[in-house]
């Protein structure tokens, strides 16, 4: 791997956006996931490359200090940031086809819920992993979740709850988007739920923390 | 009556009460619902939340204003009722308190994250000098804020709290123990960062509520008495975490469990103490028979 890749790598881990950005303190005036982004571009670096290599190793690192409470929320929120700011630079390589994703993710926090802070983190990291993640946002009714799968078929299915009363209710919705789409691989989420709720209800993945869920999808897509 | 300050200043430990929360739910409240509408619908459940910990002992009760602050109303379309809602919320609780029992108001978390530029500082002191100032004008002796667990919308908090009241302002963090043993908010934010941080920022009273039972709390409350040796702790401790049997949700920990905690709370420096999720008047009746037993 290139020096430079490594170093955008370390850039999205530690939450370092571009040079302007005081954050993190011991970074400033330094180039960021930003710059460095588009210079791995202008030395023709394959951009697919650049977020297999970079971009997603970062996230990764930031993604496993998280599962093991070396870093907290917003750790993982201004890597986020940080990759985000070298993704808009990846973003024509998407639309072009020249970058492929390995597949896509629909999340959203069941009906009756409006917890997303755990929702949000999941998406970021699974958007870090190199999928393209369509997020529902809160209070999702059943009915939303599975207009969705239709429109896009071969998608996963991500649910978080953070509430025991309406983790009880994501049964129906699995139940219903299983009904209207079989194929769909349902992942399930959030605080009170369990493996034995989760298999209890059909989901086909449960993990506690977004690594889990990353781990899932890797195998499956 | 002498203020909660100077009683805790004179030695006393003091009760508060139990969830509203829960307690509301179990009332009749549906999770999409905005539970402070129902100052304004269902005046008289709240009024029988109040009177029930009274009853049972408690020294304080709270008020149903946790979410009633014009950024998390937004959510309900209810910005505009904000002062309306936390006004009626004191009131109710006043009600039930009369003139010999104190009333610490609710004041949860705006639900946004500051450092992602989510909402303006300004906009969160606004929110909460509106929410404390009609809280204040309602009747409550204390604001508490509570459920916190970012340094700077609870510093914001604070300070909106003190300049737009007269009462007595309370803030608690929620910590979960990390794999490692220590306590950090999910913020990364430890016991002790918190004590200092709050008390530079004027709270009279610091704290922790939620959490994962009564026995976490102990050694949360050390590490806050070791960083502020001098300022009262109040403790609102959730009866465990709820657990699923069938399709009924339980708190696990008993109101004599959570009861057999106290003295340790108060060794480990508690001077305030009182239930969050899951506890009910029983709970709290336990723990008030136990304050007593200790004052004699
Ligand atoms: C698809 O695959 C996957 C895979 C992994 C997945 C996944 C999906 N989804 C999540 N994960 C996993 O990965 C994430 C990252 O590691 C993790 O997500 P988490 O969300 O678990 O973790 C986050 C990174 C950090 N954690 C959080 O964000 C939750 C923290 C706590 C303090 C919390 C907060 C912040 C809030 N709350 Co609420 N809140 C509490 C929480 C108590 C606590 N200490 O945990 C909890 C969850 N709340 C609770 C309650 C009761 C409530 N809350 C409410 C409101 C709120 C706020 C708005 C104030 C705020 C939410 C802000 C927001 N924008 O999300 C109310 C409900 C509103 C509603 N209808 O949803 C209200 C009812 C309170 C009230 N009386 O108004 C309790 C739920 C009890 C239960 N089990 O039923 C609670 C545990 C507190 C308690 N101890 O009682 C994993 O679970």
């Amino acid at each position: 791997m290139s020096e430079l890749l490594s170093k955008i790598a370390g850039c999205v881990e530690r939450g370092k956006i571009n040079a302007t950005s005081p954050y993190p303190p011991d970074l400033k005036g330094q180039e960021g996931a930003d710059e460095l982004t588009q210079k791995a571009l202008k030395e023709n670096i394959a951009p697919q490359q650049i977020l297999s290599e970079g971009l997603v190793i970062g996230m990764r690192n930031i993604g496993v200090k998280f599962r093991d409470n070396k870093v907290f929320v917003p750790d993982v929120l201004m890597a986020a940031k940080a990759m985000n700011a070298g993704m808009k630079h990846l973003k024509p390589f998407f639309l072009s086809g020249a970058v492929q994703r390995k597949g896509k993710f629909i999340i959203g926090t069941v009906a009756g819920d409006l917890h997303d802070i755990g929702k949000n983190l999941v998406s970021m990291i699974i958007e870090g992993a190199g999928f393209e993640v369509i997020d529902l946002g809160v209070d999702v009714p059943t009915e939303k979740f599975i207009k969705a799968v239709q429109e896009h078929p071969t998608a996963f299915l991500g649910l978080s709850a953070l509430l025991t009363t309406t983790m009880i209710n994501m049964e129906k919705t699995v139940k219903a988007v299983k009904a209207a789409a079989p194929a769909t691989k349902v992942l399930v989420g959030g605080a009170p739920l369990t493996q034995e709720f989760a298999t209890q209800i059909g989901a086909d993945s449960y993990s506690a923390d977004p690594q889990g869920a990353v781990d899932f999808l890797n195998k499956a897509a | 009556m002498i203020s909660i300050c100077q009683e805790i200043a004179r030695g006393r430990i003091l009760v508060s009460d139990g969830a509203w929360g829960t307690f509301l739910q179990q009332k009749g409240l549906q999770s999409q619902e905005c539970p402070e509408t129902w100052c304004l619908t269902h005046r008289a459940d709240g009024l029988d939340i109040a009177k029930s910990y009274i009853e049972a002992g408690a020294d304080m009760v709270e008020t149903n204003s946790f979410g009633a602050n014009r950024i998390k109303l937004a959510q309900y379309g209810l910005e505009s009722s904000a002062v309306e809602l936390n006004m009626a919320a004191a009131a109710i609780s006043r009600e039930a308190a009369g003139s010999d029992h104190y009333v610490i108001a609710s004041m949860g978390p705006t639900g946004k994250i500051l450092m992602m530029g989510e909402v303006s500082e300004a906009a969160v002191y606004d929110a909460y000098a509106e929410q404390a100032a009609a809280l204040c004008k309602g009747g409550a002796d204390g604001l508490c804020i509570e459920t916190m667990s970012a340094l700077d919308e609870s510093e914001i908090a604070v300070r909106a709290a003190r300049q737009n009241s007269t009462c007595a302002v309370i803030c608690t963090f929620t910590f979960q123990k990390t794999i490692d043993g220590q306590y950090r908010t999910m913020m990364g934010v430890s016991p002790a960062e918190m004590a200092a941080a709050l008390g530079a920022a004027g709270a009279d009273i610091i704290g922790t509520n939620c959490g994962n039972g009564i026995e976490g709390m102990i050694p949360i409350v050390n590490e806050l008495r070791a960083a502020a040796p001098e300022r009262p702790i109040l403790v609102h401790a959730n009866a465990g975490l709820p657990v699923l049997k069938g399709t009924t949700v339980t708190y696990p920990e008993s109101p004599e469990m959570m009861a057999g905690n106290i003295a340790l709370l108060v060794a480990a420096g508690a001077a305030i103490i009182g239930g969050c999720c899951g506890t009910t008047p029983a709970h709290i009746r336990a723990m008030a028979q136990a304050v007593k037993k200790m004052r004699r």
